[in-house]
């Protein structure tokens, strides 16, 4: 008995270590709300929100406590978010409470930029929509598994390198646009 | 399928559609298997089905498997985004699809391949389906690419070892040579992700992150981020080597302060802040960086600052005033987190002629902030009125307002805790106070907080000039509310009913109505309260109204099954239940960052009950009784001796038990059957010695001494022992801890260890002390008046008092207010054996401190024992 108490106590201290443990994992999550509040893209990094239930409960009061503001950073539900909003998108990456602030603008401002230039500087919810491999690829560059990976938006968009044939929609010209959307229509329409 | 993304759709219906588009998905997954690949349209699915994942779709295994499969074939195409989906897919459906394994292969040769713009990418794919067993078959391909040149290979490589050292630490452990050179590479990110990786490694092994912050901070980082972990981990092994501010890691840190970047600065800046002990010197420099980042164009920085300083403000508001001026400018940020941390900043900074004005631009935007944020202005309120304890009144109005306010439960509480303790610490403000928290329960959803002021009022509410006016409130719950808050708004009504004879008949009325209720709980309670109340008597309505049992829960608990298990003819013996220990005064909550936990409150055993199982467990103490009471551990070496051994007294109905937990602190040294000899000075009877079997190297253990207290003298209640600790060494290997054969034995000697008057007395908390003490009555009450010459404040004598005899102060006695020359403490508690003990001083301020010492209990002996023990 007195044993098993010893070490509750040990495992009490390790989780207070735990908390500050330097540690590369910084990112908890990136979001991309639309004008209403409705997820266009989230990724989690780890167990803070484990179901989607909670995840969307997240989001929605993240959305109503920021789409009215512009302050670019609020700590909601012990989480600190940096956030940003262009025409009816919101973007967020949300880190702990603990974590640098500035680091974490680091992202947001990586992943902004990073498509603002792949789409052109059309961030909006359209432009995004066609061409949300680009995102999804970018994201993936930027953050792996809540570490940040890369900030430096010239690289991200260097190495999702769409290119050829694949060139984002807004890149083509207007007649590549129009023949393409009559061979694939549902590239093209529908937002 | 066409409106894939269609907002409308998705609206109208949006399971339907999911569903709907999910089938098409799978279905349409077939086209992979067309000949030959149509890249643009395999890329659309691809994007489809990781689109439809991301928005929280769930696919079956079986389809995802068969998408899986699918998907497989499409690494026949070169078409670049292709391949880059199809890495993300795998990455996506990896733990939904089976057998992912099979892509091992392809994803190998493009790792190794040519493209560079693959190799990144199907590293981080590849170590998301490798288990430990395929680790190890990569591993030639894994160190390979950790030191590659292209920077998105290396750090990929990189990241993804770090993600696998959760899982497969011993093999990544093998890498780290190759992490070594990674970071000493020019690229900034490669150098970061190198550096965490490396300390991840090492982070136990505290002689390597001392040496590889050596070569670091020596050598200077490319990388602001990875200057930051350097800053993280420097700061951590100061704290854990407890190194002093001389250290060239300190230095490091305060020179990371006239880094270039900003990142860096504020993680520096941070880290000192957050570093224990810091003189206000040590923090200056910190403090202004700070203070330059108050006035950034960017709000991220801003908060960052000013959240800093709010903490810097805590401990040290002194060193904060400089940016008051600063910080004012922020107090109308548009950014109200901002404002709000300034505003809470510059109460704890600023002089007492500033609050109401702080307190007037707080409350024109308080609607606008987040939960989290209120609760950090009422925890500022609530430091300031410990402060400033004549703004009580602004405060209660700001308060009152806010409880009317939408707010959550944290939010609510933190109010209400705020309104308590200016209660309790200002009599003056009691009856507003009261007023304002009559009212929030008219409407309160949260069960909790109902009660806890349901209770509140039953205990300040009948010592008030007008005690009718909240019987009202307090009826109304038992008409409205959940069982829970009726059953706490019955008791509440029985204190009034006991305390004023005038509201006793309508109290008794009210009480006969809660006795047709609807709920067990609080017709139980009404009926008891309604037979206590109609006996009319003082003592019986001080048992059972005010004061309450002071067992422990757990405790009682453990008799009670006991009782039933042994089937006897005698009544339960509630002195045979151990005492619940008194908690030293509700702990006031820090005001910390605002972070909220999620654990839920769980109801923990005391330190006592824990004792209690403990010695319960060694069969020579089966015999003892309950376990009365365990003082706080005393040290019995200097630290940094050879042996650290510290000791708690057990007390017993009849026995005394002293725990010695002894530390052996050399490493070449085992040392077998402790046990510490005792020598009592008085008529103690040393019975048995327990000793403690092995105490190796570092591991505590803990031997024990087994006392008869004298039973024909009852009032030998002090005697001092000289210890000594007796054992058996065998000298060992430091290395391997292997002992010699052969040992020798020796002895330590321990200082001397007393055991005082306040060892055979627990503290009880009587909230009603006037009710207890009349309870008790007169027939054993004794008075002596002494003289304490070397007191010198009233302050110092009450400190020692409750100290020396190891009572509870009720009714807030310990507290002496201010600029006055007499005050009256009241102590409570229970004798060994299980007899109440009240004690009232009354103490005078003149040259030095009179006191006359007025002590009443159900047994003789013990009031003779505690006047003896003053004198």
């Amino acid at each position: 008995m007195h044993h098993d108490c010893k070490k509750k106590k040990q495992y009490k201290v390790q989780k207070l270590f735990l908390m500050s443990e330097p540690s590369l994992y910084t990112v908890k999550a990136v979001l991309i709300l639309d004008n209403d509040g409705e997820r266009l893209y989230a990724k989690y990094y780890d167990d803070t929100y484990p179901t989607v239930k909670e995840q969307k409960a997240f989001e929605k009061n993240i959305f109503n406590k920021t789409h009215r503001t512009d302050s670019e950073i609020a700590l909601l539900e012990g989480l600190t978010v940096v956030y940003k909003s262009n025409i009816d998108l919101f973007f967020y990456v949300i880190g702990s409470s603990h974590e640098n602030e500035l680091m974490l603008m680091a992202v947001l401002n990586c992943l902004f930029d990073s498509l603002s230039q792949m789409l052109r500087k059309n961030v909006e919810k359209r432009a995004l929509l066609e061409n949300m491999e680009g995102l999804f690829l970018a994201v993936d560059e930027i953050v792996d598994g809540g570490v940040i990976l890369e900030s430096d938006p010239q690289q991200v968009v260097h190495r999702v390198a769409l290119r050829g044939d694949d060139v984002p929609l807004t890149e083509q010209t207007v007649t590549q646009v129009r023949t393409t959307s009559l061979l694939y229509p549902s590239l093209c329409c529908g937002v | 399928m066409i409106k894939k993304f269609d907002k409308k759709d998705e609206e109208s219906g949006k399971t339907g559609v999911y569903v709907f588009q999910r089938l098409t998905c799978c279905l349409q997954a077939r086209i992979f298997n067309e000949t030959p690949i149509n890249p643009r349209r395999c890329l659309h699915i691809l994007t489809k089905i990781i689109y439809l994942l991301n928005q929280g779709e769930h696919f079956g295994t079986t389809e995802a498997t068969e998408a899986f499969f699918a998907m497989t074939r499409l690494f026949q195409s070169n078409d670049q985004t292709l391949r880059r989906m199809c890495y993300l897919t795998i990455k996506e459906m990896a733990n939904i699809s089976e057998d992912v394994i099979i892509v091992t292969s392809s994803l190998t040769k493009d790792m190794t391949g040519k493209e560079d713009v693959y190799r990144g990418p199907a590293i981080r794919a590849l170590c998301r389906i490798t288990d430990t067993t395929m680790l190890q078959a990569i591993e030639r391909y894994m160190k390979q690419a950790i030191v590659d040149k292209v920077p998105s290979v290396s750090s990929s490589a990189l990241v993804s070892s770090l993600h696998m050292v959760k899982m497969s630490y011993d093999v990544v452990k093998r890498w780290v040579n190759e992490a070594q050179e990674a970071a000493s590479s020019d690229n900034i990110m490669v150098q970061y992700h190198a550096l965490g990786l490396l300390y991840h490694l090492r982070k136990n092994d505290r002689l390597a992150v001392t040496k590889m912050l050596n070569k670091f901070t020596k050598s200077g980082l490319k990388s602001p981020f990875a200057y930051c972990m350097l800053i993280r981990i420097a700061s951590k092994l100061l704290d854990e080597t407890e190194g002093g501010h001389d250290s060239p890691l300190f230095d490091f840190i305060e020179g990371c302060l006239r880094n270039k970047n900003e990142m860096v600065v504020y993680e520096a800046a941070s880290a000192i802040v957050h570093m224990p002990n810091c003189t206000a010197r040590e923090l200056a420099p910190a403090v202004s960086v700070l203070q330059l980042f108050c006035s950034s164009p960017k709000a991220a920085l801003r908060y960052a600052a000013v959240r800093t300083l709010n903490k810097v403000a805590m401990k040290h508001p002194s060193a904060v005033t400089a940016c008051n001026l600063d910080l004012e400018n922020l107090i109308t940020d548009s950014n109200r987190s901002i404002a709000t941390l300034a505003i809470t900043t510059l109460l704890k900074t600023g002089s007492e002629s500033s609050v109401d004005r702080l307190m007037k631009q707080i409350s024109s935007f308080v609607s606008e902030i987040s939960d989290e944020f209120k609760v950090v202005v009422v925890q500022a309120i609530s430091a300031l009125c410990q402060k400033y304890p004549r703004k009580h009144s602004v405060m209660m109005n700001f308060l009152s307002n806010m409880l009317r306010d939408d707010g959550g439960f944290e939010y609510k509480r933190a109010i209400v805790d705020c309104i308590i303790s200016i209660i309790e610490e200002n009599p003056e403000s009691k009856e507003t106070g009261l007023a304002h928290l009559c009212e929030f329960i008219e409407d309160c959803e949260h069960t909790v907080l109902a009660t806890k002021i349901l209770h509140l009022l039953g205990k300040e509410g009948p010592r008030t000039p007008q005690p009718s006016k909240y019987i009202r409130f307090i009826f109304n719950r038992v008409v409205l509310e959940s069982e829970a808050v009726r059953a706490a708004a019955v008791s509440a009504l029985a204190k009034f009913g006991a305390q004023n004879d005038d509201l006793l008949p309508s109290v008794l009325v009210l009480m006969q109505r809660c006795m047709m209720d609807s709920d067990d709980e609080v017709r139980d309670r009404a009926t008891f309260y309604m037979n206590v109340l109609q006996q009319k008597q003082k003592a019986l309505n001080a048992a059972y109204i005010f004061n309450g049992l002071s067992v422990s829960i757990p405790g009682l608990e453990k008799s009670l099954h006991q009782y039933t298990l042994e089937p006897t003819e005698k009544p339960f013996d509630m002195k045979s239940v151990p005492l619940v220990t008194t908690p030293i005064t509700e702990q006031k909550t820090e005001i910390a960052p605002v972070a909220t936990s999620k654990l839920p409150e769980k109801l923990a055993p005391s330190r006592q009950d824990i004792y209690q199982e403990q010695l319960a467990s060694i069969p020579e103490f089966q015999s003892l009784g309950p376990l009365f009471k365990s003082s706080d551990p005393v040290q019995l070496t200097e630290a940094e001796t050879e042996y650290v051994v510290r000791c708690i007294k057990h007390t017993f109905a009849r026995h005394m038990v002293f725990q010695f937990d002894c530390t052996n602190t050399l490493n070449d040294q085992l040392l077998q059957k402790v046990v510490v000899q005792m020598e009592p000075s008085e008529a103690y009877e040393v019975e048995h010695y327990i000793p403690a079997l092995s105490l190796p190297y570092s591991q505590p253990g803990s031997c024990y001494t087994l006392i008869r207290l004298p039973d024909d003298d009852p009032t030998a209640v002090s005697c001092t022992f000289s210890c000594t600790m007796k054992y058996l060494v065998r000298d060992c290997d430091p290395n391997t801890g292997e002992p010699d054969d052969d040992g020798y034995d020796d002895e330590y000697v321990l200082e001397d260890l007393e055991v005082t008057v306040a060892d055979h007395i627990q503290k009880v908390l009587k909230p009603n002390f006037g009710a207890a003490w009349e309870e008790v009555g007169d027939e054993f009450e004794k008075e002596e008046t002494f003289a304490l010459a070397s007191v010198r404040t009233l302050d110092e004598a009450v400190n020692n008092i409750i100290s020396f005899l190891g009572m509870q102060p009720c009714e807030r006695s310990e507290k002496v207010p201010e600029n006055k020359n007499s005050h009256v403490l009241f102590l409570a508690g229970v004798f060994r054996g299980g007899h109440d003990v009240l004690v009232r001083a009354r103490l005078a301020l003149a040259d030095g401190v009179t006191m006359q010492v007025t002590v009443r209990s159900s047994e003789e002996t013990v009031v003779d024992v505690i006047l003896a023990s003053v004198g």
